[in-house]
């Protein structure tokens, strides 16, 4: 029952992110479907997905988008406004997609698939949560993903502190 | 408590639906950005409905922890860039970044 809460919630502000031309209730809509997203991470049992999500998105790149949206745009002349372009097109395009997933979705008997039956709900057993078992596959089946993942973070930043640098005044 | 497979997949594709939308219509940098985090939140939400199923624990949780660290790593050049772009063309707008002077 709170699953449809958080689906309905998320449908809701993400359609309102687009609708809206202001840029500032899109980004705190933006910011409404990504905390009903982590809560449809909680009950999904992934407790640390969930803070990663909090912690990433609304802690990280929720506050990026807002400054990109303060930096960006001359409040003084009201160009926090976004016009849209493209509208018929691009509501044919998102329409056609939705219709087309939900279409094979509903036609594929996804629940039917062996390996979906084999484990039901109990994915947990008798541990409540699942931190250690992610910290144990970081440090044994993922490590070089997350090595990986490590270096990419560096050169990402790095690369962001170049590229926003004001080359102009040096 | 035990949430349909399907209706899980059914809010992702309206999720993801909207995030290509909201690239497509909108002139605003940032805005065509937060369309993209959508798209990556979409993919997340089917990676971790399935990973409830898996017998061998956790790979979509797994998979999912990286998809977050890619999109956090991608959020940051691109608004690095978009705010080149505004310096440059005074203009964060799609459709008047055009000269290459």
């Amino acid at each position: 029952m709170l699953f449809y809460i958080f689906a309905i919630l998320a449908i809701v502000s993400g359609a309102y992110m687009v609708l809206t031309r202001n840029l500032l209730y899109a980004g705190f809509s933006l910011l409404i479907v990504l905390l009903s997203i982590a809560g449809i991470y909680v009950l999904l049992f992934a407790d640390f997905i969930a803070v990663t999500q909090l912690m990433v998105y609304v802690g990280g790149v929720l506050v990026l988008i807002l400054f990109g949206i303060m930096l960006s745009s001359r409040v003084q002349d009201k160009s926090v406004l976004s016009e849209n372009v493209n509208t018929v097109w691009g509501t044919l395009v998102a329409g056609l997609i939705v219709v087309g997933l939900s279409y094979s979705i509903l036609k594929s008997n996804i629940s039917s698939l062996l390996w979906l039956q084999t484990m039901e709900v109990d994915v947990l057993g008798d541990q409540k949560s699942t931190v250690q078992m992610i910290g144990i596959k970081l440090m044994t089946d993922f490590v070089l993903p997350f090595e990986i993942a490590s270096l990419l973070l560096l050169i990402a930043l790095m690369g962001a502190a170049y590229i926003a640098t004001d080359k102009q005044k040096t | 408590m035990n949430i349909p497979l399907e209706h899980i997949l059914l809010l992702s594709a309206v999720l993801f639906s909207i995030g290509v939308l909201a690239v497509i219509t909108k002139r605003h940098a940032v805005v065509v950005l937060m369309g993209i985090e959508l798209i990556f939140n979409a993919a997340n939400l089917n990676l971790v409905a399935f990973s409830r199923h898996d017998p061998q624990l956790l790979q979509g949780q797994l998979f999912s922890l990286f998809v977050i660290v890619i999109a956090a790593a991608e959020a940051a050049v691109a608004l690095a860039i978009v705010l080149r772009v505004y310096q440059h063309f005074k203009t964060a707008n799609l459709s008047e970044i055009t000269s290459q002077d």
